[in-house]
């Protein structure tokens, strides 16, 4: 039996640890140095958004932490169990408390919107059929989609709407971790403030961790409590998300506000 | 001097890359075939490529072998009417169709069609993070894609080829007894006197090897693909004529191992 304040003390410690770990985590493709040492902590029930220009290995950071690549060196720690030290059948029961909306939605074309959504609970046997349903269109409900849609083809849905349904696949299963890749890319701004929204309302009803890449700054400052930048493969600023335009950063600066002059030279072929 | 050294280092790097690139095809097709047998079971998705590579697969397949039929009939008959031996026509025309035409033609047509569909198919999935999206739903791609497709490949083809040899002995029969004036009870007669069982077994047994070859080609090449649409099409262009290169090269092989003397 425990007391109610070893409980408590418990539920604290656990607080205080990062849901989201990562130390010197390297990944070289070739001579090119993606990631280069990083060191990066996500507390349980936050969002954290990482910014940075293309190529700054972005992408590649989340990969990592889902396990897609293999990193050099370094650590991933997820509730401080470094997943990278697990076997393949403990990494694929920590993977499964992860969802993950895909920059382009990454929805497969060959089943329907309903499948799509249901496809985590059917995969691993959670659910019948009639019940993979039923849980779908829920979820479609959840971010604004009619029933309906779930008989559609992913082809026949809109940019917008295949967000929102790769947004519900993301969340279908309930993960306790979730995972953005430029949620708001390619969408016009009233979709990409809806996107938004319903990102960080799916992160509060599941009280999931977060991570987002994005560089739109404005869905930056929407979804995140905590952002980094990135460049050239380090983390050169960390501090909360609503500091991001004034952070006394001259990188971040120049960053979110689109300068051409900085400490950020694009590098051009001549 | 150095003109030699550049051919020779590019001979080696010729090598290596053959060697890795065989010991990449062997650990994938492997590994897809491990899966074939290990739970979870995606039957749906087998029932689907079942559908593609044998269902969608039948008529091309069928032209295919009631022409052959026919060509070999005509093409037999006006050889051996110089040796005096027209009455060889219908067993010519058996044996060629069940041993090896049947087989390597359907193989060839499978590999056009159902191959490159395969190739293009997962090259899409893998070009536009499909593939990923699977593993992070808890799916392992290569269960999930590949060991279902490459057990449909197994057993779709000998199933078109059995079709195949029906028809194709029918398009000789039929030019045999409306163009060449064979007699029908004749013609059947000689197509079944020298028709052993092990001539359709030996042509089965290939289209099972081949229907495996252009399921693990499609496979492989799209589940490798990178580099958007052109990637997928140098994906899709590259399954089809390896799987139709190494149809012909096995042929040769399997015909060595089963009438070689």
């Amino acid at each position: 039996m425990t007391s109610g304040s070893e409980q408590s003390e418990r539920e604290r410690s656990n607080k205080d640890v990062p849901k989201i770990r990562l130390r010197g985590l390297t990944k070289r493709f070739g001579d090119k140095v993606v990631l280069d040492g990083i060191d990066l902590d996500v507390m349980p029930g936050t969002s954290m958004v990482v910014i940075g220009g293309s190529g700054s290995g972005k992408s590649v950071l989340l990969k990592c932490i889902l396990g897609l690549i293999a990193p050099d060196e370094g650590t991933i720690e997820i509730d401080g169990t470094n997943v990278l030290a697990l076997d393949r059948a403990r990494r694929e029961t920590i993977r499964a408390q992860i969802g993950m909306l895909f920059q382009n939605g990454a929805l497969f074309d060959s089943l329907p919107v309903w499948e799509n959504v249901a496809f985590g609970l059917l995969a691993r046997r959670l659910a019948s059929r009639a019940d993979a349903k039923a849980r779908a269109e829920t979820v479609l409900a959840q971010v604004g989609l009619a029933p309906s849609v779930g008989e559609l083809w992913p082809a026949e849905l809109s940019g917008g709407m295949q967000k929102r349904v790769g947004l519900a696949r993301a969340i279908a299963a309930r993960p306790e971790v979730l995972f953005f890749d430029e949620p708001t890319t390619g969408l016009d701004p009233i979709m990409g403030a809806v996107i938004d929204g319903l990102i960080v309302d799916c992160v509060k009803t599941l009280g999931s961790t977060a991570i987002a890449i994005t560089h739109d700054m404005l869905s930056a400052r929407r979804i995140g409590d905590r952002a980094a930048m990135l460049f050239k493969g380090r983390i050169v600023w960390q501090g909360a998300a609503s500091e991001l335009m004034e952070s006394g950063n001259a990188m971040v600066d120049q960053f979110t506000h689109g300068r051409r002059e900085g400490p950020i030279q694009m590098e051009l072929r001549k | 001097m150095s003109a030699f050294l550049d051919f020779v280092a590019s001979l080696g790097r010729f090598l290596i890359g053959a060697c890795l690139g065989t010991g990449r095809l062997t650990l994938f097709a492997v590994e897809g075939l491990s899966h074939i047998f290990r739970p979870p079971f995606y039957g749906r998705q087998f029932l689907r490529a079942m559908l593609e590579i044998g269902y969608l697969s039948l008529p091309v397949v069928a032209l295919t072998a009631v022409f052959t039929g026919m060509v070999l009939a005509l093409q037999s008959s006006t050889g051996l009417s110089r040796f005096a031996a027209d009455s060889a026509v219908a067993s010519l025309v058996v044996l060629s169709v069940t041993r090896e035409l049947g087989p390597v033609l359907a193989g060839l047509m499978v590999a056009g069609r159902a191959g490159a569909a395969m190739a293009a198919e997962i090259g899409t999935m893998r070009v536009t993070d499909q593939v990923d999206a699977l593993t992070t739903l808890s799916t392992n791609p290569m269960k999930y894609l590949v060991a279902p497709r490459l057990l449909a490949g197994l057993v779709a083809l000998p199933l078109l080829v059995m079709v195949a040899d029906i028809l194709g002995v029918l398009g000789g029969f039929i030019i045999g007894v409306v163009k060449l004036g064979f007699n029908p009870g004749i013609y059947l007669s000689n197509t079944l006197d020298f028709l052993r069982t092990d001539d359709v077994v030996s042509g089965l047994a290939k289209a099972g090897v081949f229907g495996f070859l252009i399921a693990l080609m499609g496979c492989y090449h799209g589940y490798n693909s990178k580099g958007g649409a052109q990637g997928v099409g140098a994906a899709t262009t590259s399954a089809v004529v390896a799987a139709s290169v190494l149809i012909l090269a096995f042929d040769y092989v399997l015909t060595e191992l089963f009438f070689a003397r």
